[in-house]
């Protein structure tokens, strides 16, 4: 009860950190309204090219490409924890080893909190908007409200299974000079295998069923599509099945490979 | 009781001459070379004691007091503070120990500094009686008032090396580790942090080992002086004794051997020690 408490109180600090940057948030919300708006007509111009192919309902898909602005803040992966990354960089690190804390506890939850934080702050005015606009642009409701809890849950699994994989970056750190490289490299990697640049099933069948297996298919897609009712049924609970498996996955690997890195940690600069 | 017996650590340092074809090379082949940060450093600390650990830059001193926290792991030795290894038994050791790396900041950078510290007192599980009664002290003691409601990025560097001091004594630690605490700061700040360090020891007896390039600070807070250069302890005695070691080495160095208490002379005794003992 006590060990929840200290992380507990990571998450707080973190999370009203994140509260207090408005600016960034104003800005960040309308260049995304706009991206979003920009990214619906362009599905829609697929569509009218050529309805059968189209492996969506418009709404679903408008729903998709509004939900992914609002949450795009606490999904996407590039967007990692800089204060992490500065602290082994720069040694600030020694503080954080001298504590009576696991030091992949707190990395994951204070990266939780600094995505929590922004997200809210920017899915607020975003979702607003999303459902005044006319239609076709409008954000759907929920597919019911079975799915709607079911989105909230994965989400939040989804959260899980993205922070949990961006700690690989974190962990890699300690072991390059600079992380920029593996960084990107990853980030890249991970935008297209999760549908961040095109939803999953817009991926051709074989690619598809390949990628549903990845981790990466457990981060955004999955709660998107069961909000619109896109997922359902038995294909779903294989797909919460495979996000929980790799949630798990992903955490144990990642303790373990930071129990190593401890130990061969290098503080750099004095 | 903190001992060190016969400790090693040593660093891989990528080495290349200046240069694009160089710079080029080292794409496919890099020297590497092995320095060695300590080589067999031993000593022992008792409860309560006050211990100036000094040398040059690089000779090790920062890598001691990183073994003494748990943050490194040496390659040989043993290394016992209170009866636990600490980087086997990290987190039970960081528990007992305080640290204050001078070049370094543990306060949340964007939030007032009463946020870290609160985080710490979860962090650390202080009790609400004990967290109460450390913050009415330290407050009193470093002159916090002002400063506590502040964004840490909006303190001066001696405002923020109080509150940094406060930080690492909010759980009562019973040893302190002072990694330059008082670099940078100005004649005031650095009368105030002495004079609290001080007192910190004479009445919780608080262990301390503190190190600096101020001599001034050594010859107003320890009695005892680890000299290490070089990865090795070149002396463990008093301010005196060095002053006697510095004269043994240079009869000719009049200064060295006149016990002035000036500032100047303290750091030209170190200087020629330093130069004498070749660990510049």
């Amino acid at each position: 009860m006590r060990a929840c408490k200290k992380y507990f109180s990571f998450f707080r600090l973190r999370f009203n950190m994140g509260l207090q940057y408005r600016m960034a948030a104003v800005s960040g919300a309308f260049t995304q309204i706009l991206w979003g708006f920009m990214e619906c007509l362009a599905f829609l111009a697929f569509r009218q090219a050529d309805p059968a192919a189209y492996p969506m309902t418009v709404s679903a898909t408008v729903s998709y490409v509004w939900l992914r602005e609002a949450f795009f803040s606490a999904f996407r992966t590039w967007q990692t924890d800089g204060e992490v990354f500065d602290s082994i960089m720069d040694g600030g690190i020694a503080y954080e080893l001298c504590r009576p804390v696991s030091v992949y506890n707190m990395w994951f939850v204070k990266t939780v909190a600094g995505r929590i934080s922004v997200a809210t702050l920017r899915s607020i005015p975003l979702l607003a908007v999303a459902c005044l606009l006319p239609k076709p642009f409008r954000l759907s409701p929920p597919a019911g409200p079975v799915p709607f809890m079911l989105f909230v849950l994965t989400l939040f699994l989804g959260l899980g299974v993205t922070v949990a994989f961006c700690m690989f970056t974190y962990i890699l750190a300690f072991f390059t000079i600079s992380p920029q490289g593996l960084r990107m490299m990853f980030t890249s990697m991970v935008d297209f295998l999760s549908g961040a640049i095109i939803p999953l099933p817009f991926m051709p069948d074989g690619v598809r069923t390949f990628l549903e297996l990845l981790p990466f298919a457990g981060m955004f897609n999955l709660p998107l599509r069961i909000y619109s009712g896109d997922l359902t049924g038995a294909s779903m609970l294989r797909g919460i099945g495979l996000q929980c498996f790799w949630l798990v996955t992903l955490l144990l690997a990642g303790k373990a490979l930071c129990r190593a890195a401890e130990h061969k940690v290098v503080v750099q600069g004095g | 009781m903190i001992t060190m017996e016969h400790v090693c650590k040593s660093y891989r340092v990528a080495k290349r001459n200046a240069g694009m074809i160089e710079a080029c090379k080292a794409l496919f082949r890099r020297k590497v070379e092995i320095i060695h940060a300590l080589s067999d450093v031993s000593f022992t600390i008792g409860d309560g004691e006050m211990v100036g650990y000094i040398g040059p830059n690089g000779a090790g001193k920062s890598s001691t007091i990183k073994i003494l926290s748990g943050i490194l792991t040496p390659e040989s030795g043993s290394c016992l503070v209170d009866g636990r290894i600490p980087w086997k038994d990290r987190k039970e050791h960081v528990r007992q120990i305080g640290v204050v790396f001078g070049q370094r900041s543990q306060l949340w950078w964007d939030v007032p500094v009463i946020d870290s510290f609160e985080l710490l007192k979860d962090i650390y599980s202080i009790s609400p009686a004990v967290y109460r009664h450390n913050m009415e002290e330290l407050t009193e003691l470093l002159h916090l008032q002002e400063l506590l409601r502040m964004p840490t990025r909006q303190l001066s560097l001696g405002q923020r090396m109080r509150c940094e001091i406060a930080a690492s004594l909010l759980h009562s630690p019973k040893i302190l580790f002072l990694d330059e605490p008082t670099i940078g700061l100005d004649a005031v700040s650095k009368l105030a942090v002495r004079e609290f360090i001080l007192r910190l020891n004479q009445t919780h007896k608080t262990t301390v080992i503190l190190t600096t390039h101020d001599m001034q600070d050594i010859e107003a807070l320890t009695k005892r002086i680890i000299l290490i250069g070089r990865g090795r302890v070149l002396m463990d005695g008093t301010l005196e004794d060095m002053r006697v070691l510095a004269a043994v080495h240079d009869n000719d160095n009049a200064a060295a051997a006149q016990p002035e208490q000036t500032e100047e002379s303290l750091e030209r005794i170190v200087a020629a020690l330093y130069q004498q003992l070749h660990i510049v």
